[in-house]
């Protein structure tokens, strides 16, 4: 059976992790490839990286930090931030990347997708969306959650998808942060609207909010930080857990 | 084994760092080559793919690849795109393949999401390929065209219906998954190919 993912995603600025890990069995836990390959290992299922280096001329430890994954890891990851082009791409498909995730450069510029999907295949774009529900509706927002567009959540995935996204990750803003749980209600919306997978992101504290995305919330995958780098929860229990729920995970 | 020379067909069809990666974590240095001799000349040949078939079939006879992969003679292990392009025929924009499977690729049906992406499990495992490999042991699929199970399948994996996880016949082999991303099971059935 087809099993549900669980993906942690590593915040990476100039090629080292950030955000507190607390990994006292790692030599170095800001060694991305060091913490990458432990998660490997713990039994992840796909792993994301999200390039927070703000200069262009550092993006080059960004492409050489992706070969040093690619050449320890034999699991799928995924690789954003700051990709804008489908030059963007080619260089971390070609250092050996599996997917690329892109952002706020998609709702800039839709055509993006359609553009990666026929030059790359739609197997390797990720649309990550993410978005705050107020007022009644769920908006689209870009910049890491710093600027609203005014656009509706919903038009904006099926767009995704018809331009030939392969996957959505999707992030609530009013979830993400709170360790709550996921926005399953509105994650259940999404993932009967659309035919591709969806990855449930922000607001995992625990691991019944793990089983209740899979479940209630109907994702394809769920992605988290914090509750693994702070080893809250350890993906071998997490996954043991969900068996025990009658989940499909692999172990 | 590790003296092996191993090609790793490049013809302009997606990403063939991993696989090359993937033989070096097991002590070998592949040679990627799109050249007649050097792959004729190869112990092993691994044909990889990722994309679309009509365009990467075009791409295989720019280089007269098309002619050359059916003849031939060692092990040679088609990857995802790879296994389906050494079928008869693909729906995928109607392509002609290789022809070394009698198959023909069909869509998925859209009962469930497609492309059928993820971990899967491999079953009723047969063959040098799959030697102590479990039944039941996961490992990596990302694709939307399947091939229905027949003879030559040796292992068969089961989303919307059951289909051909791997195929085998004569020197060819060939995995719907990818082996070089499917964590430890697909280091062993990599290694079991080298061993052949």
């Amino acid at each position: 059976m087809l099993s549900k993912r669980i993906i942690p995603c590593l915040d990476v600025k100039d090629g080292r992790t950030v955000k507190g890990v607390n990994f006292v069995d790692l030599r170095d836990a800001g060694d991305a490839v060091e913490l990458a390959a432990y998660y490997a290992e713990q039994g992840a299922d796909e792993l994301v990286f999200l390039d927070i280096t703000a200069t262009h001329e550092k993006r080059k430890t960004l492409v050489e930090l992706v070969q040093k994954v690619a050449k320890e890891l034999n699991i799928p990851f995924t690789v954003g931030g700051g990709i804008s082009t489908p030059e963007d791409v080619g260089v971390l498909l070609n250092a050996g990347a599996d997917k690329v995730s892109i952002n706020s450069s998609a709702v800039r510029n839709p055509k993006l997708i359609s553009d990666l999907a026929s030059r790359f295949g739609s197997q390797c774009v990720v649309v990550a969306v993410d978005a705050r529900f107020a007022d009644g509706k769920w908006e689209v927002y870009l910049n890491g959650g710093r600027l609203a567009t005014g656009i509706d959540l919903f038009d904006w995935i099926l767009e995704a998808e018809r331009l030939g996204a392969g996957e959505i990750l999707f992030t609530s803003m009013n979830h993400d942060g709170t360790k709550n749980g996921f926005a399953n209600e509105t994650l259940a919306k999404l993932s009967e609207m659309i035919n591709i997978p969806i990855i449930a992101s922000g607001g995992a504290g625990n691991m019944e909010h793990f089983a209740d995305t899979f479940t209630e919330g109907k994702a394809d995958a769920a992605l988290a930080a914090s509750v693994f780098h702070f080893k809250e929860i350890e993906i071998p229990n997490l996954k043991n857990y969900l068996k025990s729920k009658n989940i499909p995970v692999r172990i | 084994m590790k003296n092996q020379k191993i090609v790793i067909i490049d013809y302009d069809a997606g990403n063939i760092q991993s696989v090359k990666y993937a033989f070096e974590r097991l002590g070998i240095t592949p040679v990627v080559s799109n050249d007649e001799e050097v792959i004729r000349s190869a112990d092993k040949v691994i044909f990889p793919g990722v994309g679309e078939a009509a365009w990467a079939m075009n791409s295989l006879r720019k280089n007269g690849l098309d002619q050359l992969i059916p003849q031939l003679t060692q092990p040679v292990l088609g990857i995802c795109l790879g296994m389906q392009l050494m079928c008869e025929s693909s729906e995928e924009s109607d392509t002609k393949g290789l022809g070394i499977f009698p198959l023909k690729v069909k869509r998925f049906t859209n009962e469930r999401k497609v492309p059928h992406m993820g971990w899967n499990q491999l079953e009723k495992l047969k063959g040098s390929l799959f030697k102590g490999v479990s039944e039941m042991e996961f490992v990596y699929f990302v694709h939307s065209y399947y091939v229905p199970c027949a003879e030559e399948t040796v292992a068969s994996c089961n989303y919307i219906l059951n289909f051909s996880a791997s195929l085998q016949k004569d020197n060819f082999y060939a995995c719907q998954f990818h082996p070089e991303k499917s964590g430890s099971v697909g280091v062993k059935i990599l290694e079991n190919f080298v061993n052949l």
